[in-house]
């Protein structure tokens, strides 16, 4: 059990949260994630380590509303108890290139920059965060970000903050020679098509790019090979072996496919958890 | 007086149209007058050779006489004096390669119901609200367990009753191993898992669940800061192989372990009252013909599957499932497919599962494990149409401890190495056993070395 210390809404559908587990914030390394389960009879779902501070034992995930277990993730207030909560799993994050790091988020992804960013500053990188959503209401954690990083560049789809397009587009700016110049290397966390379209943007422009992928998981251990993934031809679990591999490797179809296996299901479920929450008054 | 009968007293059991569509227990268990009736069977053997085929010696002759006297509590007492486990092994036990092949009275009978006879004592038990369990904890040495399978439970409780302080660090959120998450309900009921767990509970055992040890917090942290004096490591044998085969990734492809931890760990079969689902269509294709593989088809059935179908490379003859779950797979309407190979999961436009593509094999010569060797037939080659494909190939050491632990050896399949006829690891005071030294076993060989390992470890205690 966890409890939750504090809860912060970071836009209409995702929520910050930081938890009471002094072993796993003493453990966790930037990249790393955890799993909870909110409920009995809920589901175990991967969450990513967006920050952690080891003196007073407090771990900061971010969630997204996407589905069942998120929802009722997101109904947790100050005071409650997450049911179970382990880790840290997976590899924590290794950028080999030193240099001009560039880090890019959408989603929940731009909380899981935060550690990340600030480890590679600290060593001594100059690093940037490219901080993308749809519009101005979605993006999270700007001022944060802009804390952890030497240069934080906002994107919006539709230009209602920061520039104006999509995170790659920007990104090729950069490549082509815009301030902050050139990365040496670029890590992307978020959707699926922003990866993917940031491994396209990167190919074959010999810049070393990691992406962190996010198979449905179970155990997270190992154990039930749910997770698998295809890179470079070979099958890796992702809760042990990633979740961050080397983008210009990976089979996206692959794992964008292999993500949609319950979608009738998970529709199925969140329905009724709709349902539910008409029922009894909620939201 | 032993009375001479050919037949077991039969087992009641579900009915096979109704069970195979629920979690219910398939066997039903000896009632007390089933239970004397079938202990007059034993002949009390001077030379008890039963006891022989049993990995931690159960005084099997003792315990039956007690039954057919009618005293149960002793009867109880005196299989509790060798296995820990009494109604989870009374199930689960391939006793037809242990204790019951020894059996004098199957030379020209069936051999006592031995397994079943276990059973129905452990059950008496487990009703009994009389029974005194008090903690006893009066030594200052902790000492920690990990993973909580039938290996470092049996550790736990025997250390427990020795009077140390333990506590089971467990990776899952829920305590138990295979047991939990492996074996389905239909053959192994939680109800008698959680009773055996409570009972260490009630011996003072502590368990804390959502703990990876090598993640959560290192060996080194274990018997640093913390404080154990000695390390038990019933790490069990969970991560799963695949065949290497195209079409692996497509899906509605499942190893036996996912498939099977989503129903008995998730409760899949009661999506969507519970959250996590299990995809299932019509015909599901197992590989592989163990006891992993049986309960995995056998579960295929009860979450929906009209169609169960065993493929193996092997024949009958070689499989390694128990022989009593063969005959409730058979029951139940598997069908089998023997001396098969799948050689590639075949699926549509969309990359889900339309069939697997087989080649029929021959035997041949005996191989190193003895068995006949599976030779393809050339040009043989056929397709089963099939909507999920579950692989149930065998399972190794999860390496997670190893990554992170230093000093502790292994072998070439993961398999951590101990010093012979012990359970002594190559690091000190860090004990292992179960199917994390012998890779995939059996409960009772993974209970008897928990119980070995107690032992060993009261031994390297009180020598300090
Ligand atoms: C290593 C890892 C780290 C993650 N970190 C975070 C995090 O920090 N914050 C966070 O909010 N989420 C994170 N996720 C994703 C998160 O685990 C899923 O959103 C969650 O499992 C969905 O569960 P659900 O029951 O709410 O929704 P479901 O009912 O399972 O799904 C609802 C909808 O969401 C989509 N969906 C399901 N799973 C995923 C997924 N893995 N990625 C994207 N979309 C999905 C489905 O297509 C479906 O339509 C991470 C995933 C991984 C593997
Ligand atoms: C489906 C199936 C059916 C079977 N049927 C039979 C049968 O009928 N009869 C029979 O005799 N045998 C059967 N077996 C085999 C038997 O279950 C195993 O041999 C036995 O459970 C091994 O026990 P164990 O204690 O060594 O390990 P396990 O039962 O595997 O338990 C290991 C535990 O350790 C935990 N763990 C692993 N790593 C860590 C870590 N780093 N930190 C903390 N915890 C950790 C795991 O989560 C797990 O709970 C079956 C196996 C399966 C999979
Ligand atoms: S523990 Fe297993 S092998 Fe031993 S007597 Fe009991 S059923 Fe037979
Ligand atoms: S060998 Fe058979 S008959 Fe003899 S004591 Fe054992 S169970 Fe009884
Ligand atoms: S989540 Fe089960 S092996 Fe990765």
């Amino acid at each position: 059990m966890a409890k939750i210390l504090e809860k912060r809404p970071l836009s209409p559908i995702t929520k910050l949260y930081r938890v009471d587990a002094p072993l796993v914030a003493k453990a966790a390394k930037p990249g790393q994630f955890v799993i909870v389960r909110v409920r009995d009879g809920g589901e175990r779902i991967p969450l990513t380590i967006a920050d952690y501070d080891r003196e007073e034992g407090i771990l900061t995930i971010v969630v997204q509303e996407v589905g069942t277990t998120t929802r009722y993730l997101g109904q947790l207030e100050v005071g409650d108890e997450i049911l179970d909560l382990v880790g840290p799993l997976g590899m924590p994050l290794e950028i080999p290139v030193e240099g001009h790091i560039v880090g890019i988020g959408g989603g929940f992804g731009s909380a899981a920059l935060l550690c990340l960013m600030r480890e590679l500053r600290l060593r001594g990188d100059t690093t940037t965060i490219i901080n993308g959503a749809r519009e101005k209401d979605l993006l999270i954690l700007n001022e944060e970000l802009g804390e952890v990083c030497d240069n934080l560049e906002i994107c919006t789809d539709d230009g209602s903050a920061g520039f104006h397009g999509l995170v790659t587009e920007r990104l090729q700016q950069m490549i082509d020679g815009d301030a902050p110049g050139r990365p040496d290397s670029v890590v992307a966390i978020g959707p699926m098509p922003m990866m993917r379209a940031v491994t396209e943007t990167t190919r074959g422009k010999d810049i070393p790019t990691l992406v962190s992928l996010d198979p449905l998981m179970i155990d997270g251990t190992g154990m039930c090979g749910g997770c698998r993934v295809t890179v470079n031809d070979e099958v890796k679990f992702a809760c042990v072996d990633g979740p961050f591999f080397d983008a210009h490797q990976v089979d996206f179809e692959e794992a964008v496919r292999r993500n949609k296996m319950y979608v009738r299901q998970e529709q199925e479920s969140k329905d009724r958890t709709t349902c539910m929450k008409l029922a009894v008054g909620q939201d | 007086m032993p009375v001479k009968r050919v037949q077991k007293t039969p087992m009641p059991e579900r009915d096979a149209v109704l069970r195979s569509h629920d979690f219910g227990e398939v066997n039903e268990g000896y009632g007390i007058a089933h239970a004397q009736f079938e202990a007059e069977r034993c002949l009390r053997c001077q030379d008890a050779v039963c006891i022989d085929g049993c990995p931690v010696r159960v005084p099997i002759p003792e315990f039956i006489h007690e039954i057919a006297k009618g005293d149960m509590r002793a009867a109880a007492e005196v299989l509790r004096s060798s296995n820990p486990l009494p109604a989870v092994c009374g199930r689960v036990c391939p006793q037809e390669v242990q204790c019951e092949e020894q059996c004098s009275v199957g030379i020209r009978f069936k051999p006592v119901a031995i397994g079943y006879l276990e059973r129905f004592v452990a059950d008496w038990e487990m009703e009994q609200t009389d029974i005194e369990i008090t903690a006893n904890l009066h030594r200052d040495e902790k000492v920690a367990v990990i993973g909580s399978g039938p290996a470092g439970l049996v550790c736990a409780g025997e250390l427990a009753r020795l009077g140390y302080p333990v506590t089971i660090f467990e990776a899952l959120h829920a305590p138990g191993g295979v047991l939990r998450y492996g074996i389905p309900e239909f053959r192994l009921p939680k109800d008698v898992l959680d009773w055996e767990i409570e009972q260490l509970q009630r011996l003072g055992v502590e368990i804390q669940c959502n703990m990876i040890i090598g993640k959560t917090i290192t060996m080194d942290q274990l018997m640093g800061e913390m404080g154990f004096k000695a390390v038990f490591i019933g790490t069990g044998a969970g991560l799963p192989s695949f065949m290497g085969i195209p079409g692996e990734n497509l899906n509605g492809v499942y190893s036996a372990n996912e498939f099977l931890t989503r129903v008995n760990l998730m409760r899949a079969n009661d999506f969507p009252n519970a959250d996590t689902p299990v995809m299932v269509g019509k015909r599901v294709a197992v590989i592989g013909a163990g006891n992993t593989a049986m309960d995995t088809v056998r579960t295929a059935l009860r979450v929906g599957a009209e169609h169960g179908l065993i493929v193996y490379r092997r024949s009958d003859q070689e499989m390694t499932a128990r022989v009593e779950e063969h005959q409730h797979a058979i029951e139940e309407g598997v069908e089998f497919h023997w001396l098969t190979n799948p050689i590639e999961v075949l699926g549509d436009d969309e990359g889900w599962v339309t069939g697997l593509k087989c080649v029929r094999m021959e035997l041949g010569e005996p191989d190193a494990s003895g068995r006949a060797r599976p030779i393809p037939i050339e040009g043989s080659e056929f397709v089963i149409p099939v909507d999920n494909v579950v692989l149930s190939i065998g399972n190794r050491p999860n390496p997670l401890l190893l990554q992170t632990t230093e000093g502790l050896k292994s072998n070439k399949w993961g398999c951590l190495v101990v010093s012979d006829g012990s359970s002594e690891t190559s690091r000190e005071h860090v004990f292992a056993g179960g199917d994390a030294v012998t890779g995939a076993a059996t409960v009772i060989l993974a209970a008897g070395a928990g119980k070995n390992a107690a032992a060993e470890i009261h031994d390297d205690l009180a020598a300090r």
